[in-house]
C-alpha cells in the first residue's frame, strides 16, 4: 500500500464537484485505505465557491485540509486554483481546467477577473497541468462531464493503476451515461504530458 | 459491508439498526441528510414536520406510543424544539428517544454560531457527541439503549464537519423491536405541577446516574502516551488535535459530553503536567473543569469564535505552521448568488427598484441582500421576516407601512410565519407579506413540504391552500403574482403598499432547479443593438457579464427566464 494522499478538489457551485470527490473517496476505500471525505453543503453551493477534501491513508484522524498540506489541487475553474493555491503542499501538484467563470463582483464590474493567474503560478514554481476540460467533456458527449475529465487528468498524476480509477467511476455514475463519462475519462487521462 | 457515509448517513444507518420506526424532522444545513438517507429505508416511518417543535413532539409522542423515536435539527431549529425538550426531560420515554442536533461553527450556512451543548445542560439531559461517521452510527445505537435504561430523551450532537464528511462505516443488520405496550401512567407522563415536583428531583438523580455511568463505561477514553502535555477534547476537534499532535499528547476523549464524570476528569488532570481543553465555540468543558478547581489552558488560548482545524491546533499547541504559497494578485471573492432563473431574482429586483424596507427570512432568498440587488433590511430567524415587519410598521407608522414589505419564502412561512401573519390580522398593521412560493424548501437542498403536495417519499399528499390559510386568518386582500413579470409585480406592490388593510402578496414560480421546470431556450445579445448601458448587470444573473463593452450572455447557464430582456430599453436581449 502507498502512502497516503490529501486531494482538495474547487470549482464553483454546480460544476460537479462533489460527485468527483465521492468518486475519488471510493476508489481509495476499495483499495484498502481508511478514507474521509469533506463536503459543503446549503448556502455556499449556489454559485458559489466549492471545496471538498478527500484524505487517505492508513489511518485519517481530520477530514478536512489546510494551507500547505494537500498534495494535488484539483481545481475546476482557474480562479479558484489560485485562490486554493496556499493549501499546496510545497512541491504537490496543481491540476487545472482552464475555464474562467466570472464572480459576481466580476459581472457587475466591482472586480477585474486576474488573466496571469495561470503563468503566474507557474512562476512560483509550482507543479501545474492546465487541461480545457469543458472542450474535451463536449468532444466526449456533455459539458457535464468536465468533472470526469478533471478526474482522468488527475489520475494521470498519481501512482494509481487506471484500472481502479475506471472502476470507481462506473460505479458511481448510472449505468445510461457510463459510455460518456468513459470516454471523458480518457480524454482527460490522455490529455497531454 | 462496509460503506463511506457521511456523518449524516451514518446516523440515519444507526436509526436503522437500532429498530426505530418513527422520524420526524423539518430540514436545516448541516442535519438535513440524515431524515433524507433514513426515508430510503422502508422500514421507518419518517416525515417533514412543519418546523421542529412539531418534529420533536412527533418524536416524543411516539416514544411515549412505545416505539423508538427520532429527530433532528440544526443548532437554531433546537431553539424552536426546546419547549418541548425541556419538559420531556422530565416526562422520559416508554421505547427510547433521540433528537440529533448539528451545530454549525464557522457559520458555513447559518445566522448564529450557538453551542447546542448548553441545551443538554439547561434541559438535564445526556449528549453524545460522535468524532466521525463510525462513531455517528455507533452512537445513535447507543443513545437508545441509555434512553431505555435511564428513561431519558437523549441528545446527539454534530457539527458541519461531522455530519458533512464521509469515512468508512461497517453496516450490521436491523434488529427488529416489537412496538412496547403502552399503560396509562398519568404521574409520569401528565406534567401537571404536582407531578412534575415529584419528576424533577428524579432527573437530577438520573443525571448523576448518568454520570457514573459514562465513568465506567467506554464512551469516554484516555489515550495515554506518556507525554508531558495532556488533552481533555471531544467530537470533531478530538480529529484535529489528533491530526495535529499526534501521540506527542495525551488524550481524554469525550464521547459524553454531558454530564460529564467528576472522577475521571479529575484522575485524568492529576497525571498531567499540563493540561488543555480544546473545544470549538463555547468553554462548555472547560467551566466545568474550573468547577473542580482545575487548572486548564482553554480560552484564553482558543478561540470562541469560528470552526477550529488541525492549523490551529499545530499552531496553538505546537507553535508550528506549514510553508505555503500564494498569488500575489488580489482574487475577487465568490459569494454565493441566486441561480440563473431563480423566481426570486425578478421580485428582488422589484423590490429594489421600489426602494422599500424589506423584512426579510431565512431561505435561498437571503441572497437577495447581497450585491447588486441589496434588497434586504434584516434577517433574523425563521418567521421573523413577518412579525418584525409588524412591529417596524407598529414602531414607525402608517408612512412607513407603505414603505415596507415582508419576504419569507413557502416552507418558512409554515414553519413559522402563519402565527406572525396571524397578528398582523389580528392587531391590525397595513402590512405587505409576500410569500415566495417556489414549490419547495430550496436552501437545504429541495425539500417537499407542506405546500408541495408531496411528502418525504415522493408520495402525493395534502397541500395548504395558501390563499385560503391566509383568508381564513382574516386577511381581506391576496393576490398572486408571476415573479418572471417585472410589471405585473411592480404593480401589485404599488397597489398592496398603498392599501388601507393588511395584504399579502404570493410571488409563485417553482424553483427553477426543480427536474420537471421546462427552461425556455438561453437568450442571446443582439451586439448591433446593445450600448452598453449595463441595465441589464442590475439583476445579478450569473449567465450575464460584459465582453467588449457589450451584454455577453453565457448559453451554458442562460434557462431564457426573461428578466433581463423586459430591462432592456435597447430590445437587444431575445
Amino acid at each position: 500500500m502507498n502512502e497516503g494522499k490529501s486531494v482538495i478538489i474547487v470549482g464553483v457551485g454546480g460544476q460537479g464537484t462533489l460527485l468527483a470527490s465521492r468518486i475519488l473517496g471510493n476508489a481509495m476505500m476499495n483499495e484498502g485505505y481508511d478514507v474521509k471525505v469533506s463536503e459543503v453543503h446549503g448556502m455556499s453551493q449556489r454559485g458559489g465557491s466549492v471545496v471538498t477534501y478527500v484524505r487517505w491513508g492508513k489511518e485519517v484522524a481530520s477530514p478536512v485540509i489546510e494551507t500547505g498540506e494537500a498534495d494535488v489541487v484539483l481545481a475546476f475553474e482557474q480562479l479558484e486554483a489560485a485562490r486554493f493555491l496556499p493549501y499546496l503542499k510545497l512541491g504537490g501538484t496543481m491540476v487545472t481546467n482552464t475555464q474562467c467563470i466570472s464572480p459576481m463582483p466580476v459581472v457587475t464590474g466591482a472586480a477585474q477577473y486576474p488573466r496571469e493567474l495561470l503563468t503566474e503560478m507557474e512562476k512560483l514554481g509550482v507543479n501545474l497541468f492546465a487541461v480545457d476540460a469543458l472542450s474535451l467533456a463536449e468532444q466526449a458527449g456533455s459539458v457535464k462531464a468536465v468533472n470526469v475529465v478533471l478526474l482522468g487528468a488527475m489520475a494521470k498524476q498519481m501512482d494509481v493503476e487506471k484500472e481502479i480509477w475506471l472502476r470507481a467511476v462506473e460505479n458511481s455514475v448510472p449505468e445510461r451515461f457510463l459510455e460518456l463519462n468513459r470516454k471523458a475519462f480518457e480524454l482527460g487521462y490522455q490529455s497531454g504530458y | 459491508m462496509k460503506k463511506l457515509l457521511l456523518g449524516n448517513e451514518a446516523v440515519a444507518r444507526g436509526l436503522y439498526e437500532a429498530g426505530v420506526r418513527v422520524v420526524s424532522s423539518y430540514p436545516g444545513t448541516p442535519s438535513t441528510e440524515i431524515t433524507e438517507a433514513a426515508a430510503k429505508y422502508d422500514e421507518l416511518f419518517c416525515e417533514w414536520a412543519p418546523n421542529e417543535k412539531v418534529a420533536a413532539e412527533v418524536a416524543s409522542g411516539a416514544a411515549i406510543g412505545g416505539a423508538r423515536a427520532f429527530c433532528a435539527m440544526k443548532h437554531v431549529g433546537l431553539n424552536v424544539a426546546a419547549d418541548p425538550l425541556f419538559t420531556m426531560s422530565y416526562i422520559g420515554v416508554n421505547a427510547g428517544m433521540v433528537l440529533a442536533v448539528a451545530d454549525d461553527p464557522g457559520m458555513h450556512s447559518s445566522q448564529n454560531e450557538q453551542d447546542s451543548r448548553n441545551y443538554a445542560k439547561a434541559a438535564k439531559l445526556p449528549m453524545l457527541e460522535p468524532s466521525d461517521s463510525r462513531e455517528c452510527k455507533e452512537y445513535t445505537k447507543l443513545a437508545y439503549e441509555l434512553s431505555e435504561k435511564f428513561d431519558t430523551p437523549v441528545m446527539l450532537r454534530l457539527c458541519t464537519r461531522v455530519a458533512h464528511s464521509r469515512s468508512i462505516v461497517e453496516c450490521e443488520e436491523r434488529e427488529e423491536l416489537p412496538v412496547k405496550p403502552y399503560e396509562k401512567a398519568p404521574q409520569k407522563n401528565v406534567m401537571l405541577p404536582a407531578f412534575a415536583k415529584e419528576k424533577h428531583p428524579m432527573v437530577e438523580r438520573r443525571l448523576q446516574e448518568l454520570a457514573a455511568w459514562a465513568e465506567t463505561s467506554g464512551i469516554n477514553r484516555v489515550e495515554d502516551n506518556g507525554a508531558a502535555v495532556s488533552v481533555i477534547t471531544s467530537g470533531i476537534s478530538y480529529q484535529y488535535v489528533k491530526e495535529a499532535m499526534g501521540d506527542q499528547v495525551n488524550y481524554l476523549k469525550l464521547g459524553m459530553v454531558y454530564p460529564l464524570s467528576e472522577s475521571q476528569i479529575r484522575a485524568f488532570a492529576e497525571k498531567a503536567e499540563t493540561l488543555y481543553v480544546v473545544e470549538e465555540l463555547d468553554d462548555f468543558l472547560e467551566t466545568y473543569c474550573r468547577s473542580l478547581g482545575l487548572k486548564v489552558i482553554g480560552k484564553e488560548r482558543f478561540p470562541r469564535c469560528g470552526e477550529f482545524s488541525q492549523k490551529l491546533v499545530r499552531k496553538l499547541l505546537a507553535g508550528e505552521e506549514l510553508p505555503s504559497l500564494s498569488v500575489e494578485e488580489k482574487l475577487p471573492p465568490r459569494p454565493p448568488v441566486m441561480c440563473c432563473g431563480c423566481p426570486h431574482r425578478g421580485l428582488f429586483y422589484a423590490l429594489k427598484r421600489e426602494k422599500v424596507y424589506v423584512s426579510g427570512d431565512i431561505g435561498c432568498y437571503t441572497l437577495g441582500a447581497s450585491a447588486p440587488l441589496g434588497a434586504m433590511d434584516t434577517c433574523i430567524c425563521m418567521g421573523a421576516s413577518v412579525s418584525a415587519l409588524h412591529g417596524y410598521n407598529k414602531a414607525r407608522g402608517p408612512e412607513a407601512e407603505q414603505k415596507s414589505v415582508a419576504v419569507i419564502g413557502d416552507s418558512t412561512f409554515i414553519h413559522s410565519g402563519i402565527t406572525s401573519l396571524i397578528d398582523i390580522a389580528y392587531n391590525r398593521s397595513n402590512s405587505v407579506v409576500i410569500i415566495l412560493d417556489n414549490s419547495i424548501t430550496g436552501m437545504t437542498g429541495h425539500q417537499q413540504n407542506p405546500t408541495t403536495g408531496y411528502n418525504i417519499k415522493g408520495d402525493p399528499a395534502a397541500a395548504v391552500d395558501l390563499e385560503a390559510l391566509c383568508r381564513a386568518v382574516g386577511i381581506g386582500r391576496i393576490r398572486v403574482v408571476d415573479p418572471y413579470d417585472l410589471k405585473a409585480v411592480s404593480a401589485a406592490l404599488k397597489e398592496e403598499l398603498q392599501a388601507e388593510e393588511p395584504s399579502v402578496i404570493i410571488s409563485r414560480r417553482p424553483c427553477a432547479l426543480l427536474k420537471y421546470v421546462k427552461h425556455a431556450a438561453p437568450l442571446r445579445v443582439k451586439e448591433e443593438s446593445c450600448v452598453g448601458c449595463k441595465a441589464c448587470l442590475g439583476v445579478g444573473c450569473p449567465a450575464i457579464s460584459m465582453q467588449n463593452g457589450k451584454a455577453a450572455i453565457d448559453a451554458t447557464q442562460c434557462v431564457g427566464c426573461g428578466v433581463c430582456t423586459s430591462l432592456c430599453a435597447k430590445k437587444a436581449i431575445g
